[in-house]
């Protein structure tokens, strides 16, 4: 018996690596400090209450950016190690199967655990209270998106210490990934926990695209909008129609794997090629998702720190269109060199490049919204105006992919490798920061500390040059990606070196953020007025924090940039609130249904990855009577009583 | 054109050879046969075409936040609502379109080109890969040898690589000779690749395939006519021969060092494809045999 529990033991948990036992000790001590200090403080009630029940979107925004920085904490030490192992040839810090680990769960984490739910923490925060809205179309579906990110990522990150991390690349091409050449419970976890964490994005992307079209308030039109909504609304369009694909692609792999199909494998008629076309599918337009909405931060931002309103208003949302339309049709890029015929392949090269047009022309727009402008450099503007040329760089070297006979000397390599990271640090990650620093004060109701920002800033960027330059270098000698390790007399020793320096500089710029925030809680300027920026856009116009209904009266929107001409007029929300009577406000109650169906989804989850059948069923089970109790529940509104509305007002100065 | 090209590549090594003092490091950029030079010539266009647009961009960024920063006495115009200019806006819709139409041009061109074997060349030869777990096996159908992990070429004479897997796919790449081209179970890809000369080159496996991937590379010698015909006398005489057990043997998982065999089951390559699925394959478009056009001329 004890040895039949000794076995099971050794291979459910992840054994014989002194790091990962430290790990381990880690998050004990990590875990009973936080049920310690919950049941010290007595907050258990409150954490239940105010948070893990809430569909108030503004909590859940910020659930959501606190579980992405996490996130980019674990990718970021992936990426440090990964770093540690090539700084040197022939090193044996890590060996294969770690490195192989490693860099899969650094690629997955970050796009799928770290960029997506970083957004969707923007979008929640900014989105409702830049249309005027009191929270999105469908709050408790909102809280179970958040709930479904949140056990997907558990899921994923349990692999960490429990049966072994997937190693077979965040793309997961079979028949690698098949039963033949895979049987750990590695590549389950990576299946199930996207698979988990997709269902929440595809609700994410309905969810909004519906805020959007109908919760707008009176007056504002499509064509008034802010351009970050516009960049959600593409993005969202992207989300609806691509996220499918991938749910697709990951449930025939799971059969394959769980039931011993063959959708993908080599044998018996199944053909791998079909996955990374359905990954692809989504995989490239997966890229618009992350990007779109930051290009809407980087609108908001540059209008704002200039004193401008944002030139051609109309281009830039054309732009954003044709290109959440035309990133269905570049997918093959990702493959030029699969045999694909030169017809094919021409189509992709061409359609790729195309994508370049309207990308470019909103960067002109973005320069000339500066130009007879009034430039401050404060922290989201210095994200931004980083954004430009690392963008360009990266946006060029991925024109320079597209020419599909040249990708055959790219791919693969370190150049790609340079390129995706260019794009995606420099487009995405700096967006996100600028975005987080924008609004924060609306979060949190202080700013977030120059000084430390501009440390972090300064580091962060001079990291990502040293860090990346060098390996568009590496590609040209011919360094392809993956690899955990190389000879000395490859001559690749002093570019892997200096990429290194540059990782680790990347890395102090992080600590330097983590400080800012902390050393901000206590000593960050305070945000009284609700506009520290001067903004434009009506989340300006109310309260930092934003109370809990957003809007006592749902503003009047007359011109684009509806907060900013409300100033011009000389009017605001205090004096609509001084002329106008309090009404009872409509609000959707708590629930606590979301998080106890992501709880089921974890279960049924878990049983999948360890092949055992009764645990998946009894999780599914648990998530089908959820939705029955959620379906059968009538009462899930309230009204908050005016009085409530005009007492909240005046505490907080406003009537 | 060729003059642009001629200055943007004058202009890259100089950059290299400023960064690193030594240029032979670069296959990508130095490469030794037709294809590859081909590749490499649009890699320069398009750098140069690119460095059109980004730099003045980047030029236009440093201009423009100096001369509008925020300060008391900056006397640069401020007007907060000039927001639009159909000229300034039709002049950047119509610059990164032109580039992309120029470069579109030459993309397409090429795409199709390289489909075919270099032109103005030898007789061709015919290589057939196989990739496995992780090793590279190499036949000879007209010379009737067969090597793992190294391969000798004849210079001046067009390879035409038969591409399969039997393990989960790879990517063969030899940056020196040209662009890579992946192995797949099932299907017979075709690559053309040719060194114009002689010397030793490293070729690697491109796409991640399990846990000792990264020793996946092999050595690519490229000889005279007459060292290659020598190298294949002597195989014959000296090598063992590789037996269908012997070829189970090799397909087991692991690392192993190079070998040469003086004959091989001589259908071995055909049946691997079929085995893997390849008898869905027969219409497939990669699979076509152009040696046969080749030999027309």
């Amino acid at each position: 018996m004890f040895e039949h529990i000794r076995s099971f033991a050794s291979h459910f948990f992840v054994t014989g690596e002194p790091m990962i036992y430290a790990s381990d000790v880690a998050i004990v001590l990590f875990l009973v400090g936080i049920i310690f200090t919950l049941t010290y403080l007595k907050k258990w009630k409150w954490l239940w209450r105010e948070w893990i029940t809430t569909v108030d979107h503004k909590k859940i925004g910020i659930m959501y950016l606190i579980s992405a920085l996490l996130m980019m904490f674990r990718g970021g030490v992936d990426a440090l190690l990964m770093r540690t192992q090539l700084a040197l040839p022939n090193q044996t810090f890590l060996d294969a199967e770690h490195y192989n680990q490693i860099f899969t769960t650094h690629g997955t984490i970050m796009i799928l655990f770290m960029a997506m739910p970083f957004l969707f923490a923007l979008f929640n925060i900014a989105v409702p209270l830049q249309l005027g809205a009191r929270d999105v179309a469908f709050p408790f579906l909102n809280s179970v998106s958040f709930w479904l990110f949140f056990f997907g990522a558990l899921l994923f990150n349990l692999s960490f210490v429990i049966g072994g991390s997937p190693d077979a690349g965040w793309t997961s091409y079979p028949p690698l990934t098949e039963l033949g050449f895979d049987k750990g419970p590695g590549e389950n976890f990576y299946l199930l926990g996207i698979q988990i964490s997709g269902i929440g994005s595809m609700a994410t992307g309905i969810n909004f695209l519906v805020t959007i079209l109908k919760m707008r308030a009176p007056g504002m039109t499509l064509m008034r909008l802010p351009l970050f909504c516009w960049s959600v609304v593409a993005s969202c369009i992207i989300i609806i129609f691509a996220f499918p694909a991938l749910t697709v692609a990951l449930a025939l792999l799971l059969i394959d794997r769980v039931a011993d199909a063959h959708f993908f494998t080599m044998l018996h008629g199944g053909n791998p090629m079909m996955f990374i076309n359905l990954f692809w599918i989504w995989g490239h337009p997966e890229v618009y998702i992350v990007v779109l909405p930051a290009y809407g931060i980087y609108s908001e931002v540059v209008s704002t720190f200039s004193g401008k309103k944002i030139f051609g208003y109309k281009t830039m949302v054309i732009s954003l269109m044709i290109i959440s339309v035309v990133s269905y049709f570049v997918w093959a890029h990702h493959y030029f060199t699969m045999g694909a015929s030169a017809g094919v392949n021409s189509f992709f090269a061409v359609a790729s490049m195309l994508i370049g047009i309207p990308t470019g022309v909103k960067v002109f727009n973005w320069l000339f919204t500066m130009f007879r402008g009034r430039i401050q450099l404060k922290l989201p503007m210095l994200w931004t105006l980083a954004f430009i040329p690392c963008f360009a760089m990266g946006g060029a070297t991925g024109i320079m992919l597209a020419v599909a006979p040249a990708d055959y000397q790219y791919h693969n390599s370190y150049f790609l490798i340079a390129h995706f990271h260019q794009t995606l640090i420099g487009g995405v990650a700096f967006g996100l920061l600028a975005g987080m620093y924008y609004w924060w004060p609306k979060m949190f109701g202080f700013s977030l500390n120059e000084r430390l920002g501009r440390w972090a800033f300064w580091f962060f960027n001079i990291g990502f040059y040293v860090c990346f330059m060098p390996q568009y270098f590496l590609g040209f000698m011919g360094m392809t990606r993956r690899v955990y390790t190389y000879s000395g007399d490859t001559g690749w020793t002093s570019f892997n070196f200096i990429s290194s320096i540059g990782a680790y500089l990347m890395g102090i710029g992080f600590l330097f953020i983590v400080v800012q925030v902390l050393y901000s809680i206590k000593y960050g300027e305070r945000d009284l007025t609700g506009d520290p920026w001067n903004g434009r856009t009506l989340e300006w116009a109310i309260a930092s924090p934003a109370p809990h209904y957003n809007f006592a009266h749902i503003p009047e929107v007359t011109e684009r940039d509806a907060w900013w001409d409300m100033k011009a007029r000389g009017e605001s929300l205090i004096k609509v609130n001084q002329r106008m009577a309090f009404k009872p406000i409509h609000m959707p109650k708590n629930s606590g249904l979301p998080f106890i169906m992501a709880v089921f989804f974890f279960i049924s989850g878990f049983g999948f990855v360890f092949n055992w059948y009764w645990m998946a069923a009894l999780g599914l089970l648990g998530v089908g009577i959820c939705m029955i109790v959620r379906s059968n529940n009538r009462d899930s509104e309230y009204y908050i009583p005016a009085e409530d509305v005009e007492k909240t007002e005046a505490a907080l100065g406003r009537v | 054109m060729k003059s642009l090209w001629q200055k943007g590549f004058i202009l890259l090594i100089l950059c290299l050879i400023f960064l690193t003092g030594c240029s032979e490091k670069y296959p990508v950029l130095h490469p030794v046969g037709p294809v590859g030079e081909k590749e490499r010539n649009l890699i320069i266009l398009s750098a140069v075409l690119m460095a059109i647009v980004i730099i003045p961009v980047i030029a236009l960024l440093a201009f423009i936040v100096y001369r509008y920063r925020d300060k008391p006495n900056n006397r640069a115009p401020y007007k907060p609502n000039w927001d639009d200019s159909k000229i300034l806006e039709f002049v950047w819709w119509g610059i990164p379109i032109i580039i992309i139409a120029v470069l579109s041009i030459y993309t397409v061109r090429d795409t199709f080109a390289l489909t075919k074997p270099p032109a103005n060349t030898g007789e061709p030869i015919s290589i057939q890969v196989t990739s496995l777990d992780w090793k590279w096996v190499f036949f000879y159908p007209d010379e009737g040898v067969a090597t793992v992990n190294y391969i000798d070429i004849p210079a001046g004479r067009p390879v035409q690589f038969e591409l399969t897997s039997d393990a989960p796919m790879n990517s063969f790449w030899i940056p020196a000779l040209g662009g890579q081209e992946y192995t797949m179970p099932g299907m017979a890809m075709r690559l053309w690749l040719q060194a114009n000369k002689v010397g030793t080159y490293t070729g690697k496996g491109a796409n991640f395939t399990g846990k000792e991937f990264s020793k996946m590379s092999f050595a690519v010698h490229v000889k005279k006519e007459t060292d290659f015909d020598q190298w294949v006398k002597a195989l014959k005489n000296q090598s063992p021969q590789l037996t269908e057990a012997g070829y189970k043997q090799l397909k087991k998982p692991g690392v192993v060092g190079k070998k040469s065999f003086s004959s091989y089951p001589k259908d071995i390559f055909h049946d691997t494809v079929m085995k893997n699925g390849g008898k869905y394959m027969n219409n497939d478009w990669m699979m076509k045999d152009h040696s046969q056009e080749m030999k027309g001329k």
